[in-house]
């Protein structure tokens, strides 16, 4: 008996959307290169400029430092928020109920002015003898402001997403490890955190985008990063669309970073979970190129005969 | 004589109005196989759990080889023990649970290595060397380096004997470890521990496997309703049952 040819499914709506994304996107190159208003010139002439790029260092710094901040904090208040203790718990929650509940801009401006209400910061007894004394102006440089802001703003955001992945984990985690006699913060640091890594990392990594581009907020606060640089340019020669484009590539290239970062990440933390692991960015580019001119392997054309085809 | 190792007097605990341990006295002697059955909710997995104070019991006193657990007792009252003392007591008290419970990050062997050195501070070479003896025992050398989800299900709750017997106990609580296994996966686990019950652990057990309690077991209890309803050597209870209600509980698990 002679094989049946099976004959996969035709997607002829395909073809077609192809088509019409290609001439819309010609019609957009077309656009780009023509209009002369783009200064395309101007954008690659500033594109590395020395401004530019210290304006790229300080939004990569500030983005770090307040991701920190806000991680070990949003942590810490995830375990508070969880812990038996009412007094801890209602510290957390009321925390959380702050900070999410006004603007980050509002934030900002307001740590910035800190010294309009407490013109001095001081430590020492309430009531009684001061330690240690410091004007207000300068301790909060636009940086602390920025990190404070951005930072405990972050916190707030952060300890919601960590208590999600902390109660992802199957109770029996616990007390598998407690009947093991390990105390709580060892459990949460060894057996927990771990575990809820997995449900943390892609949300936190949408925190860490989001908050490369909130960044650009700190320019209210007279802070060099890469928006306020590319003003301080702009508001001097007056080329602000190509400007903003250099800004925004920057954001891009940035944002695009982090997206293959936080891959690896989720891969490392996904060990022990998923049964094999997802191939890399260059294993699925490296078969995909070898495998360009026979069938994928995980599609085979499966046919009437062919025992070995549909099985993986 | 030997002293008692579990000893439990007038338990009480419930859960909201529902008083699921009602005044359980029992004694575990040391280097016994000590067999719970009864039906679900009779409350043997609460009490299982009390042993290691998982759950807290409200009334009665419970010890462990003298010692009370959960507690300490002064003036004639009980006063719950901090966090760390629970902690230090619960070293002496393994536990191998229905859902196995392994650590799914973490490879087999790290597994059984990860209380004895975070723990009980022990050196890794000291513990790698008896994680891996451990692991012989069980019979599973060759899965040392594989993650729990890479495991059947007899060879995790393998591992998570192995595991628990890493810290050394005196005492080894299963709650219904075979419970959640494919019929033919049982088997590995119980030789796993007769073999344990053979080399003189104490081990208290709730179970449905009759055929180990009354092959295994040095005394079993039949529990029901938050009380225990008759005790005695598994082949006596098993085969000669008193009560009304234990005789209904066998003849529907029996074959």
């Amino acid at each position: 008996m002679k094989p049946i040819k099976a004959v996969p499914l035709r997607h002829p709506g395909r073809w077609l959307t192809v088509a019409v994304i290609l001439v819309l996107a010609a019609m957009f190159a077309n656009a780009l290169v023509s209009n002369p208003l783009f200064q395309w010139d101007v954008v690659g002439q500033y594109f590395t400029s020395e401004t530019i790029l210290k304006g790229v260092g300080q939004t990569l710094y500030l983005t770090f430092v307040a991701m920190a901040v806000g991680i070990v904090l949003g942590v810490i208040l995830a375990v508070m928020r969880l812990s038996p203790s009412p007094v801890l718990s209602t510290i957390s929650w009321a925390y959380i109920w702050f900070f999410r509940g006004t603007p980050v801009l509002v934030q900002l401006i307001f740590w910035f002015n800190l010294a309009a209400l407490f013109p001095e910061l001081s430590i020492g007894v309430p009531f009684g003898p001061t330690f240690f004394s410091v004007e207000t102006n300068a301790a909060i440089t636009p940086f602390i402001a920025a990190i404070l802001g951005l930072g405990l703003n972050e916190a707030a955001y952060m300890a919601e997403i960590s208590r999600a992945g902390i109660q992802s984990v199957n109770d029996g985690q616990v007390e598998a490890a407690h009947a093991l006699g390990m105390r709580r913060l060892l459990t949460m640091r060894r057996i927990i955190l771990p575990q809820a890594m997995r449900v943390i990392i892609p949300p936190a990594g949408n925190e860490t985008i989001g908050m490369l581009k909130t960044t650009s907020l700190v320019s209210i606060v007279t802070l060099p990063e890469l928006l306020y640089s590319a003003q301080s340019i702009y508001s001097r020669t007056f080329e602000t669309i190509p400007l903003l484009i250099v800004a925004s590539l920057w954001y891009l290239i940035m944002t695009s970073v982090l997206t293959v970062g936080q891959y690896y990440i989720e891969r490392h933390f996904g060990k022990g979970n998923a049964r094999t692991m997802p191939p890399t960015a260059w294993q699925r580019l490296r078969r995909n190129f070898f495998t360009f001119h026979s069938p994928p392997p995980e599609a085979p054309a499966p046919s009437v005969t062919s025992s070995s085809g549909g099985i993986r | 004589m030997t002293a008692p190792m579990v000893t439990s007097e007038q338990v009480h605990k419930s859960f909201g109005h529902l008083q699921v341990l009602n005044g359980i006295e029992l004694e575990v002697a040391t280097g016994e196989v000590f067999c719970l059955v009864g039906p679900s909710g009779s409350g043997k997995s609460t009490f299982l759990r009390c042993i290691n104070h998982l759950e807290r019991i409200d009334a009665g006193r419970l010890s462990v080889d003298g010692e009370l657990i959960g507690y300490r007792e002064h003036g004639g009252k009980l006063y719950e023990l901090h966090e760390k003392d629970v902690a230090r007591k619960r070293q002496e008290i393994g536990m191998v649970f229905q859902s196995f419970n392994l650590f799914p990050h973490m490879t087999a062997l790290a597994n059984i290595m990860e209380a004895p050195i975070r723990v009980k501070r022990e050196s890794a070479a000291v513990v790698r060397e008896r994680a891996e003896r451990l692991l012989d025992r069980v019979g599973l050398s060759h899965k040392a380096d594989v993650y729990p989800n890479r495991l059947s299900g007899g060879q995790q709750q393998r591992v998570a004997i192995a595991r628990a017997l890493a810290m050394e106990p005196k005492l080894m609580l299963f709650d219904e470890p075979t419970s959640a296994l494919d019929p033919e996966l049982v088997g590995e686990v119980l030789d796993v521990m007769r073999q344990l019950a053979d080399d003189g652990m104490t081990m208290i057990v709730v179970t449905h496997e009759m055929g180990f309690a009354r092959e295994v077991g040095d005394n079993l209890v039949f529990m029901d309703g938050g009380v225990i309803i008759e005790s005695g050597h598994p082949r006596d209870v098993l085969a000669n049952p008193q009560h009304e209600r234990t005789r209904a509980f066998l003849s529907k698990v029996l074959m």
